[in-house]
């Protein structure tokens, strides 16, 4: 079996599956049981100031988007930060740590803009004995109209300040949690590396709006007939995510600084992808909300054996592995070609690839008088629609023209080498002493 | 002129070649991996959940499945073998209509379960060609295993993985009990049992002793000075008798022979059967034995039984699939004398109702024509080696224990438990662990 052990900013746990703040780390009953069933680590609910306890809405907090046999794909909240008194909540912080030393415990955070609160804050933290701190600058609702989570981190300026203000006052390992409600996800993660954080996590909810009430006329979840926008996650903002967690780790200012990928990890394979694209750990919270804390031990098998196959012998040797791939779209190969491949044992003939590609792609699916669907290789653009509209896994697949091998569609011969849009001969903006042409 | 299934008498090759194979072909066939993933889709992943309770073996369905789903079967087969090292057969042959999918929430709700044990086969059949589990370190204990049938198998191999070694005895000629000579055919093809005792023993510290059997040259006091342990787990020898005239007459025969010949037949076509064969009994085997009787060629297969269909241990999927292959199911019949002149013609029954004092005869009889009686009426111990008894089979408590110190017993011969293959694993497993914590307690 393949170990597991993750360590993440010096900080130890037994597996790289933290739970993220969030309701499931919001007590110490909750963060037991995570633990007893095989969490890693956990980042405690956000916790505010000392002070009156935040008030949260008594009615839903939560609005759904739902695949085929109710699978839930998306989950929106309206929830705050920590709705329990801080000192019920250091506490508990601090029994926890110390009956679970193996375990990470680190604890969110969420105070106003000015020093003083987060110096305060922070003394009370490193009490607790918790391994580090993350900055919560992404919460989209209700905080952030009080200037807190998502308001500052969008302002790359105030993200920078703040994260300077956590590092001078505490020896305490620093995480900032990012918003992915901002145009360039680059921005922030900078700020956060100038400021001296030692790793970004994200993402945190997208705002939103799950659906809207037809009868009441009003967004849903709805509170006495009115609505606000929510936090969106799930298994549904898993690409968002991806995408994000792959510009931090290839952007040259803020490559090597540690991450902690969250957003709709939901098996061990959606862990592996995010840790594959730079990714120290994972943190989970839907996927414990829609099925509680068991659904880790899947993640645990399913990681292991996968590495067991690979021959990877800890996490480190594939984390960042696939990084260097993520590339901008001029960089890619345009004369690699694929052809579409339909396998007539496993096609069941419902006809899905054939309307995909004759109304809306490029009519290379031919359809027998007895319902045999072929592709045309000389009208396939490999553009893989059908492939992702045929019900049937596997059933169609993408075969890579051999070089030496003639494109149908072209007549072009599949070359040795490459050409990207730098080559290109029809680039305008391409050295016309590198371009490459290929005479179809 | 070949025969056919209205030859009269005993008679072998009455289906053309090609039948017999389709006859006997998995009663469900393996799911392929699209399939599997469709139905592990439907798995809600419960919390403390029904269909895992259910189990004998308690096998965590919503993880394996979950496991499934996810892509890695290999974890899925690892969830379920390190509670049930027979995954792969009780896959096959549990009746899950009345154990984990009788209870499944989808069950309840609209009537159509998770397909729990198909994909239990799915899972297992992955690694079949290599064994997940290895041996702890030597303990230097020894342990002999009488009964090399699902509870035997069960417990030798949770023994030699902790680390003991154990020496694993049968009476015949092979090894797996009823899963080798007892299990329809059709539940169990390609030699499945052959491959899953030898998959099982390839972990190590099992030497497997053949045709030794218990009472005749192998004495249990002595196996008890011998070994540090012993575990029984011989099953069921004796055969219940009908107890009604002509019993002893050609073509009257137990069931459990006529299926043992059955299943190890080299080409099933040399077989005979008889044109009309009358299957006596309420439970699986009399299923098994009058669905194979049918499917082997008999023209006319009837099954009579003493009480309501309610009443029969046969599951009402079991009952469903013999009349779906054309078995004729007939309750509230008792038999009261086979008539023939030295080989079964006729068999006659009496009407039975149940009243207050049970079940009565209403005086009313019929007549059967019969060339072929099976009697399946229930299985009995062969001999309790001079253990203490609790109804007609050996006394245990939860962990196997008898009432001898050191000798340990499970499946089918032990009281407690439904005469089923997934039981016998579970009593064999906990019975192990019972004797692992106590040759290692001191
Ligand atoms: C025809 C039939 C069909 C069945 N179908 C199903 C089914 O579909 N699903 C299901 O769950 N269950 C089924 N069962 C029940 C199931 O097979 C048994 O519950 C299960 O095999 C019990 O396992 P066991 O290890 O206790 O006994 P067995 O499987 O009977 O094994 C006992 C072993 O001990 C050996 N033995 C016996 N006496 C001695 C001795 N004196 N010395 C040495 N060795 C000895 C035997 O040779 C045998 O190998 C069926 C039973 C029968 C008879
Ligand atoms: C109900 C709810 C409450 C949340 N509260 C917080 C919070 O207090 N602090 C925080 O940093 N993130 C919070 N989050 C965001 C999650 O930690 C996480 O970033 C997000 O849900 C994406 O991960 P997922 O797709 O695994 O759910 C909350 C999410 C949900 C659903
Ligand atoms: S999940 Fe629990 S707290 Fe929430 S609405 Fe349902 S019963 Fe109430
Ligand atoms: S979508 Fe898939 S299954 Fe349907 S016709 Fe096309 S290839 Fe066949
Ligand atoms: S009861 Fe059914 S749906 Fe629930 S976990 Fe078991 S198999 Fe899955």
């Amino acid at each position: 079996m393949a170990d597991l052990h993750s360590k993440f900013l010096g900080i130890e746990s037994p597996n790289p599956f933290w739970l993220a703040s969030a309701p499931p780390t919001d007590k110490e009953y909750n963060v037991r049981r995570a633990f007893e069933a095989g969490w890693g680590g956990v980042v405690w609910k956000t916790l505010g100031e000392a002070g009156p306890p935040i008030v949260n809405v008594s009615g839903p907090r939560y609005g759904a988007i739902f695949g085929a046999d109710r699978r839930l794909l998306g989950l929106n909240n309206i929830e705050l930060i920590t709705d329990r008194p801080l000192e019920v909540n250091l506490e508990e912080i601090t029994r926890v740590k110390r009956d679970y030393p193996d375990r990470a415990v680190i604890v969110s955070l969420m105070v106003p803009c000015e020093e003083e609160p987060w110096k305060k804050i922070l003394r009370e933290v490193e009490l607790t004995g918790a391994d580090g701190v993350e900055l919560n600058f992404g919460c989209p609702h209700g905080m952030a109209e009080r200037g807190m989570g998502s308001a500052v981190g969008q302002v790359p300026e105030y993200i920078e300040m703040v994260t300077g203000w956590v590092k001078k006052h505490s020896h305490l390992p620093c995480i900032v949690k990012l918003t992915p409600n901002i145009s360039d996800i680059r921005l922030p993660a900078q700020a956060a590396k100038r400021g001296g954080a030692d790793a970004v996590s994200l993402i945190n909810t997208i705002t939103s709006i799950t659906s809207v009430n037809l009868d009441a006329m009003a967004p849903e979840p709805m509170i006495d007939g009115m609505g606000t926008h929510g936090g969106y996650c799930g298994p549904a903002v898993k690409p968002i995510a991806l995408n994000m967690v792959s510009k931090i780790a290839t952007d040259p200012e803020t490559q090597g600084l540690p991450i902690s990928g969250i957003g709709g990890v939901t098996t061990w394979r959606d862990a592996a992808e995010f840790m594959a694209l730079g990714a120290g750990n994972v943190q989970v919270c839907t996927a414990a909300m829609t099925f509680g804390f068991k659904v880790v031990q899947e993640m645990i098998s399913g990681l292991s054996q996968w590495m067991d196959e690979k021959g990877y012998t800890s996490t480190a040797d594939f984390v960042g592995a696939a990084a260097p791939k993520a590339t901008e779209w001029q960089h890619l190969n345009l004369d690699f070609v694929t052809k579409a491949v339909i396998n007539q044992d496993d096609c069941i003939k419902c006809g899905r690839c054939y309307a995909a590609c004759e109304d809306t792609s490029h009519q290379a699916i031919e359809m027998s008088d007895d319902r045999v669907f072929s592709v045309k290789d000389d009208e396939c653009v490999a553009c893989n629609l059908c492939v992702n509209v045929c019900p049937v896994e596997g059933c169609i697949t993408m075969r890579t023209l051999d070089p030496g091998e003639v494109d149908e569609r072209t007549g072009m011969v599949i070359p040795d080498d490459k050409r990207s849009w730098l080559e290109h001969p029809n680039n305008p903006s391409a050295d016309p002493n590198m371009c490459i042409t290929r005479g179809q | 002129m070949a025969n056919s299934p209205a030859t009269p008498g005993l008679a072998a090759g009455r289906l053309a070649p090609q039948a017999y194979q389709d006859n006997f072909t998995d009663l469900h066939p393996p799911l392929n991996d699209h399939e599997a993933l469709v139905a592990a889709d439907r798995c809600y992943f419960c919390h403390d959940a029904p269909c895992m309770d259910a189990c004998p073996t308690t096998i965590d369905i919503p993880l394996f499945i979950r496991q499934i789903a996810t892509g890695t079967p290999e974890a899925a087969a690892t969830t379920i073998l390190t509670q049930n090292i027979l995954g792969g057969m009780c896959a096959r042959v549990c009746p899950t209509e009345t154990l984990c999918e009788e209870v499944c929430v989808r069950e309840v709700a609209e009537g159509k379960p998770v397909t729990i044990g198909q994909l239990q086969r799915f899972a297992t059949d992955k690694v079949m060609e290599s064994h997940p589990f290895t041996r702890a370190t030597p303990t230097g204990k020894t342990v002999a295993v009488v009964g090399a049938g699902p509870a035997g198998l069960s417990a030798a191999h949770r023994l030699a993985m902790h680390g003991h070694d154990v020496v694993l005895y049968d009476a015949r000629a092979k090894a797996g009990g009823l899963n080798e000579f007892g299990i329809a055919s059709y539940k169990s093809v390609d030699g499945f049992a052959a491959r899953e005792v030898d998959w099982l023993l390839s972990i190590g510290g099992i030497e497997v002793k053949l045709g030794q059997a218990l009472g005749n040259g192998l004495q249990l006091d002595e196996l008890a000075k011998r070994y540090d342990a012993v575990f029984l787990g011989i099953g069921l020898t004796g055969v219940n008798a009908l107890g009604c005239d002509g019993e002893d007459k050609d073509g009257v025969l137990d069931a459990v022979d006529f299926i043992s010949d059955l299943r190890q037949a080299d080409t099933l076509s040399t077989l005979p059967v008889g044109r009309r064969v009358v299957v006596i009994g309420g439970g699986m085997t009399a299923v098994d034995a009058a669905v194979q009787a049918k499917l082997l060629g008999a023209e006319d297969v009837a099954l009579v039984y003493r009480r309501g269909r309610d009443r029969m241990n046969a599951s009402r999927f079991e009952q469903d699939l013999a009349a779906s292959k054309g078995v004729r199911i007939i309750t509230h019949a008792s038999p009261k004398a086979i008539h023939g002149n030295g080989a079964v013609v006729e068999i006659e029954f009496a009407y039975t109702q149940d009243g207050p004092g049970g079940l009565a005869e209403t005086g009313e009889t019929f007549r059967l024509k019969a060339d072929q009686v099976m009697k399946a009426i229930g299985q009995t111990l062969g001999d309790a080696n001079g253990l203490k008894l609790e109804g007609r089979k050996i006394a245990v408590n939860d962990t196997g224990r008898t009432s001898h110190t050191g000798i340990w017993a499970g499946g089918d011969c032990a009281s407690g438990g439904d005469d089923l293959t997934v039981t016998a694993v579970a009593e064999g497993r906990d019975a192990a662990e019972d004797i692992h914590a106590t040759l290692m307690g001191g």
